[in-house]
């Protein structure tokens, strides 16, 4: 079975491009030129050169000794924390930046959830001296402050989303909106694995340098490319996908993807997709949601703003739906506790969503001798308020 | 012959009114259908409220977001509009998303709206080659047009294909905008309109988006069959409720 994308943008059932007429054009001139951009010989050197002088890879491939010891197994941390702006977003933001100048495009809009992605494309336009938009969720805007702060100095502007949830769903309806609006001289920036094809796919592409890096590190350390599992949180999909991608057609690599199960799965707030969803249109593609019966998208829950959507992409559905993946759901305070866990054990304070990857050791027996992966997606600066609030530090 | 059909063989340019099901109350639809009718609407677009409209702007979002907090489902809009064919004969549109009509199964939904006598769909978000592949063959068993969206920034050959793939009228929109963001029209419009008129396309085009008064009606019928009216219907009703339809109505068409 394959879990690529095929040519008609599908992974399996799910995927496609689900969007009303008037973003067909630029849609379907990214699809056209999406992969022979990226081929470009030019494109591809100046990606490299960014992601290693600018962004500082290869993230390193670490061996938490004192976490290996406590779960009995062999656990090497992904530090996708250490990248700048503090997140695995930028190597998809550094991908397409340079992807929307190709493409003749002056003006950029994103979404965000936890800012990290806000962060991050306002960093490259930057860089690059373009105009930024991003749009957030009114509630995202007051639970991370810090990133908000950094969007505006970075020259960007913050638009809130006040529908709906008012959170990273909405903020995506709105970004979707701005494009429908302004189809000419604009790049939407999609930063989740998400969205109408070919954006999972490419978004997907330029986050697989982490496990391109995972393969040759480990190799170096263990003597073999493949460990036993990889672990990564998943929202709508992106740390996963990189981390996942070089592993899919890796029959023997489990993959691991966890999901945020907010207050508990049958609370009502939660996010856990994989359970509590159903096959549906959400942004464009078909895909797992959480949705009523009669087909209206529900309002997600999670502590952690970057899991906190309804939806999971379309390779993740269809590494559900075909076996491929494991999928396991852990509570906000799972997740609370995990982070705190790293802290104390290895030094690093991890960004809520990446608690929750940490949580599954808890979950879910490993043997002595499995090598396990965890992508830490991000840092957690911008989190430090909910942890100070939360363990009343 | 589809109602859509005959009323298109009119000598005249046609007013077409959209409103979202269930608001301002959840019981509003079919008065409001046939309040319009009697006011010489001829052709009505009942909008299936979706909790995340992509393609509208803020009043049609509110108007969707309220009529799914007044309760609104689709097998509840499908009771209330069951008998609608015994009072009203212009033809009848739904407009929604795919997510809803999905859900409900394609199938089933198409052969309760042929039972209902609905004429048509315009599900913005299920796209031309999807349709062709998958559904286009349960429309047409249940008699149901499908209506296809152009914009100022589709292409001559795009056009083409829309053209060929549609069975009743296409919906030009305006202006690259989401609904109710842009008001008159510009340059950009009259050589769009100027485009699409010489290209002599099988299907009639309704235009919307951007129309709100007699002026932008005059002139997207310039060349059009019809234009549409939504979002300023919309707040009409959000201001006067099912009352002065028959005001609003005639202050378009003078």
């Amino acid at each position: 079975m394959s879990y690529n994308v095929n040519e008609k943008g599908y992974y399996g059932e799910f995927g496609g491009a689900f969007i009303p007429e008037m973003l067909y054009p630029n849609v379907e001139t990214l699809r056209q030129q999406y992969l022979t951009i990226m081929e470009e010989p030019s494109f591809k050197e100046e990606f490299d050169q960014l992601l290693k002088d600018y962004v500082g890879r290869p993230s390193p491939l670490y061996f938490a000794n004192r976490l290996s010891k406590k779960y009995n197994t062999k656990i090497y941390i992904k530090r996708e924390d250490l990248n700048h702006t503090g997140a695995h977003k930028v190597n998809n933001t550094i991908g397409q930046i340079l992807m929307a100048k190709r493409l003749g495009k002056k003006r950029i809009i994103a979404e965000t959830g936890a800012g990290q992605h806000g962060v991050a494309t306002a960093t490259v336009c930057a860089l690059m001296g373009m105009d930024c938009i991003v749009y957030m969720g009114e509630i995202d805007i007051a639970r991370q402050a810090p990133n908000v702060a950094r969007m505006k100095m970075l020259g960007a502007k913050v638009r809130p989303a006040l529908s709906g949830s008012k959170t990273l769903k909405d903020a995506t309806n709105e970004a979707i909106r701005d494009w429908i609006n302004n189809p000419v001289d604009t790049h939407y920036i999609i930063g989740s694995a998400i969205g109408p094809h070919p954006y999972p796919d490419m978004v997907t592409r330029f986050q697989s340098v982490i496990s391109e890096e995972i393969k040759w590190q480990l190799k170096e350390k263990e003597g073999k490319e493949n460990p036993d599992y990889v672990i990564a949180c998943l929202g709508g999909g992106s740390n996963a996908a990189g981390a996942f991608y070089h592993y899919l057609h890796e029959e023997n690599v489990g993959l691991i993807a966890v999901e945020a199960a907010g207050k508990g799965i049958n609370t009502g707030e939660s996010a856990a997709t994989s359970v509590l969803g159903k096959e549906g249109i959400i942004h464009g593609c078909k895909t797992l949601l959480m949705q009523t019966p009669d087909g209206q998208i529900t309002e997600p829950y999670s502590i952690s703003a970057g899991l906190d959507y309804p939806g999971v992409g379309p390779m993740h559905a269809h590494l559900y739906k075909s076996g491929r993946g494991e999928f396991i759901s852990i509570t906000d305070d799972e997740a609370m506790a995990a982070g705190l866990e790293l802290t104390k054990l290895e030094g690093i304070i991890p960004a809520i969503e990446s608690s929750h990857a940490f949580a599954v050791f808890e979950q879910r027996k490993f043997n002595p001798d499995d090598i396990v992966v965890i992508n830490l997606s991000g840092r957690g600066d911008k989190d430090l308020q909910n942890y100070i609030d939360y363990f009343k530090l | 012959m589809n109602r859509i059909h005959q009323k298109l063989q009119e000598d005249r340019k046609l007013l077409s009114i959209y409103f979202t099901a269930g608001y301002p109350n959840l019981n509003d639809t079919v008065p409001i259908i046939q309040e319009l009718e009697k006011n010489g609407v001829d052709l009505i677009e009942i909008g299936l409220p979706f909790s995340d409209p992509l393609a509208d702007g803020p009043t049609i979002q509110e108007s969707s977001t309220a009529a799914l907090k007044n309760g609104m489902t689709t097998e509840i809009l499908f009771n209330q509009i069951k008998d609608i064919r015994k009072t009203v004969s212009i033809p009848l549109i739904l407009m929604g998303y795919f997510n809803p009509v999905f859900q409900y199964g394609v199938e089933a939904f198409c052969k309760k709206c042929s039972e209902i006598g609905i004429d048509g769909l315009i599900l913005p978000d299920l796209p031309l080659n999807v349709y062709q592949e998958d559904y286009k063959a349960i429309f047409e068993k249940y008699g149901l047009i499908n209506v296809f969206l152009i914009t100022p920034q589709t292409n001559d050959e795009r056009i083409r294909q829309i053209d060929d793939a549609s069975n009743g009228f296409i919906y030009m929109v305006s202006s690259a905008s989401t609904t109710g963001a842009k008001t008159g029209f510009g340059e950009e419009q009259t050589n769009y309109f100027n485009r699409i008129e010489s290209m002599n396309l099988k299907n009639p085009q309704v235009v919307g988006f951007g129309i709100s008064n007699s002026d932008t009606f005059n002139q997207a019928t310039k060349k059009a069959k019809g234009a549409i009216i939504g979002s300023a219907f919309i707040k009409h009703l959000t201001k006067n409720g099912t009352t002065k339809i028959d005001e609003f109505v005639n202050k378009i068409r003078i």
